[in-house]
């Protein structure tokens, strides 16, 4: 993927294209924005993303000229804009509205921004023709914005923002008002467009989804704040802070206490052996056989590959899923020490479970949760383990898995390619668990009141700070 | 059933209340002056049956229209009406547009009581309105005292009985008309399409006449002919703050009414107006059918 190649943010010597340094914005008493500093480098697709009142809007306002920071500067390509007026910027914003002039049509939109540049008109025709050209609205120049759908109001709205060629274009909830599947065909058009003209694309947005699609980085903001800024796959798998990891997607949170776990020893005696328990819990032959021959080598077969994905997981919740993630762990410490140095030595079976991390006490009489990943930094401290629910593997026999919890179904919900299941476990905690529906709903052994176990493995949780 | 019934009551409306007075006055222009009362001929008697109607539609002829072309009186001042009421209505619009411009861009909480004292003026009769502009303009009167006590002039300023005075009567009297159509159009504006505007480089004074002053179009044309149209026919202002030179239509129609008791003559004045007023009329409400286009 492009992305991976695209990383400016990690190169020391890559120059941002927009700084914020110190930046506060206060209204009256009310602090919209609090000292926030971040850099967003050129053509990235940078997401803010926030619930309503965070002041994801009003940094994007700022950058647009319509608010003046109170305190601190806004850098653009290094010159401070913090107090320039909005039409002598180098940065277009596309509104949540579209804020089409309902009494132009479609090219005049389009030309109005180059109209009042004093361009030569063969010049501005040119350039409204290329941009009715990207955007697919050739045939609809002479429409008014009413005579047109909202897709193509969007696109209108973009092509307008767009025909300025700005160094940096602000998007205010492009998609709010689109229906799902067009938001969607939306998303990946804005992507193209994006890639196509280079330029640098800032979205506000409140829908993760969106978010998480479309863009290189994501910033997660609370209060005026930024809590996080990663790259999605990582806010998603690795987020920073209980906030975080509440607000991107579906997360169960298990609270308890964390201890250190034992010396590695220790643990893989207390351990059962990872692949000999297979066959035990494996309802066919074949497929513990496969599952054995996965035991060759670090990196599973293609073969191996496919049945667990076809034929185990379902079953037994994905318990490969670890070894092709290339993420960074959440403390950069942690990584340093334990997984990175033991993995390539003592190439680990799949279930293997890493040594070192923590335990977690969350409940009495429960044996404890174990999560390699976690930083020992945490020793005894009150922390939260957060569990995406397509991690959780659910089973009506108990699977053999470092993690397991027993517990009752209270609660389905179908939704066609998967079901979450809303499982309660013992001491009356809600946990929810995603599995794919791979086959026909009438075929489903686990229903409504039945018992079940939930497994998952020792690195599939994030270990986080209580707050 | 229900529908022919809704729409047949304003169709009732028209016909009882405008038709048939119409048709009074034009059948009154069509007859000829005389001493009687009413003061002109002929009546028609239906006691006579078929031969009365036959000699009633005989008497009738357009006589009084021809008087009206041969006497450069009546063109002359239905000519100075328009010019005194189109000077007026570009005034009214002037001082109406920022009033509303300023309404519409007030606190959402401040907007009703705004509206309230733009309306409340309607509470007091029309008449004394006009009449209380008397004081505050003559030559002792209440501006004139004032100028003159701040060192501005020296003598006082002949305003009253003067075109000029028509003109603060008209304004002040059809400001609100001019300033509702406007504000509603300025209101429904969306601000962000000023931020936009701005966003591709113009400024706040371009974007004003690029986007505002299109978008509140229909407010301006709305309000500009609910003034032209009622100030062509003005009667009061122009009788109480006018002068002996500030020819307007309403007033003649008014002397030949009262003063030489000429009704046909008074009537066919009403009739010629009537069909002038039709223009910028039938011009108003095509515009309005193209607003309700274009805001669909």
């Amino acid at each position: 993927m492009a992305e991976s190649d695209f990383a400016p943010w990690n190169d020391p010597e890559a120059k941002p294209l927009i700084q914020f340094k110190g930046v506060t914005k206060r209204f009256g008493d009310f602090t919209a924005i609090d000292d926030l500093t971040q850099d967003i480098y050129e053509r990235e697709f940078f997401a803010l993303l926030g619930p309503s009142g965070c002041g994801k809007t009003t940094l994007m306002r700022m950058l647009a000229g319509f608010e003046e920071p109170t305190e601190g500067q806004i850098l653009l390509n290094g010159v401070d804009i913090g107090h320039v007026p909005p039409n002598k910027r180098a940065v277009n914003m596309m509104f949540q509205s579209y804020a089409l002039f309902p009494h132009l049509s479609v090219y005049d939109n389009i030309a109005f921004g180059l109209r009042r540049e004093k361009k030569p008109k063969d010049e501005v025709h040119a350039r409204v023709k290329e941009m009715l050209r990207l955007t697919r609205l050739e045939r609809f120049a002479q429409r008014k914005p009413h005579q047109i759908s909202g897709g193509q109001r969007q696109r209108v709205a973009l092509a307008r923002s767009l025909a300025k060629a700005p160094k940096l274009l602000l998007l205010d909830e492009p998609l709010g008002a689109l229906d799902k599947k067009l938001r969607e065909e939306t998303q990946f058009e804005l992507m193209d467009i994006q890639e196509k003209t280079g330029t640098t694309f800032i979205i506000v947005t409140h829908d993760q989804e969106e978010a998480m699609t479309v863009a290189s980085r994501v910033a997660v903001m609370d209060e005026g704040r930024i809590v996080q800024v990663a790259t999605p796959d990582v806010i998603y798998e690795a987020p920073n802070s209980v906030y975080v990891a509440d607000f991107i997607g579906d997360v169960n949170l298990i609270r308890g206490t964390a201890r250190l776990r034992p010396a590695q020893a220790a643990t893989e005696a207390a351990a059962p052996p990872p692949e000999q328990a297979s066959p035990e819990t494996t309802p066919a032959a074949p497929v513990a056989k496969e599952a054995a021959a996965k035991t060759d080598g670090p990196q599973p077969n293609p073969l191996g590959r496919a049945l667990h994905d076809r034929i185990l997981s379902p079953i037994f919740g994905t318990w490969l899923e670890e070894e092709p993630r290339r993420l960074p762990p959440p403390s950069a410490a942690e990584t340093a020490k334990t997984p990175a140095a033991e993995t390539p030595a003592t190439p680990a079976h799949p279930q293997d479970i890493p040594p070192g991390g923590l335990e977690i006490d969350w409940s009495d009489g429960q044996p404890a949760l174990l999560a390699a990943n976690g930083d020992p930094a945490l020793d005894g401290e009150k922390v939260v383990l957060a569990l995406r629910p397509e991690k959780l593997g659910i089973a009506k026999t108990r699977p053999d898995a470092p993690n397991t919890l027993k517990g009752k179904v209270i609660d389905i919900a179908y939704l066609g390619n998967i079901s979450t299941y809303h499982v309660e476990i013992e001491g009356g905690v809600m946990v929810k668990a995603q599995a794919a529906n791979t086959r026909r709903i009438s075929r489903r052994d686990i229903t409504w009141e039945d018992e079940v176990w939930l497994s998952f493995t020792a690195t599939a949780g994030v270990i986080l700070k209580d707050e | 059933m229900r529908r022919a019934v809704l729409i047949a009551v304003p169709y009732l409306w028209l016909l009882a209340l405008f038709l048939v007075p119409f048709i009074i006055v034009l059948k009154i222009s069509l007859s000829d002056i005389a001493l009687a009362r009413p003061p002109y001929t002929p009546q028609l008697d239906l006691n006579e049956g078929w031969a009365g109607i036959r000699a009633f539609f005989a008497g009738l002829d357009f006589e009084n229209f021809t008087f009206l072309s041969t006497d450069d009186l009546y063109w002359k001042a239905y000519l100075s009406s328009v010019r005194i009421a189109g000077i007026a209505t570009l005034c009214t619009l002037l001082v109406g547009y920022p009033i509303a411009y300023g309404m519409a861009r007030a606190p959402l909480e401040w907007r009703p009581t705004l509206l309230m004292l733009v309306i409340l003026p309607f509470w007091t009769s029309f008449l004394i309105r006009v009449y209380s502009w008397i004081g505050i303009l003559s030559s002792e009167g209440v501006l004139n005292q004032f100028l003159m006590g701040i060192g501005l002039i020296g003598e006082p300023l002949t305003i009253l009985n003067t075109n000029t005075a028509v003109y603060i009567g008209i304004v002040y009297t059809y400001l609100p008309f001019m300033i509702l159509p406007i504000y509603s159009a300025l209101e429904k504006m969306d601000e962000s399409l000023l931020e936009a505007a701005e966003d591709l480089g113009s400024s706040r004074f371009s974007a004003f006449w690029l986007v505002t002053i299109p978008l509140s179009r229909n407010g301006i044309v709305a309000g500009c002919f609910l003034v032209f149209i009622p100030s062509i026919g003005e009667f009061v202002i122009p009788s109480l703050l006018g002068g002996s030179d500030t020819l307007m239509i309403g007033k003649v129609l008014w002397e030949e009414f009262f003063s030489n008791r000429d009704w046909p003559v008074a009537s066919a004045v009403a009739v010629v107006l009537l069909l002038i007023l039709i223009i910028p009329i039938v011009l108003f409400q095509r515009s309005e059918e193209n607003a309700r286009e274009a805001g669909r």
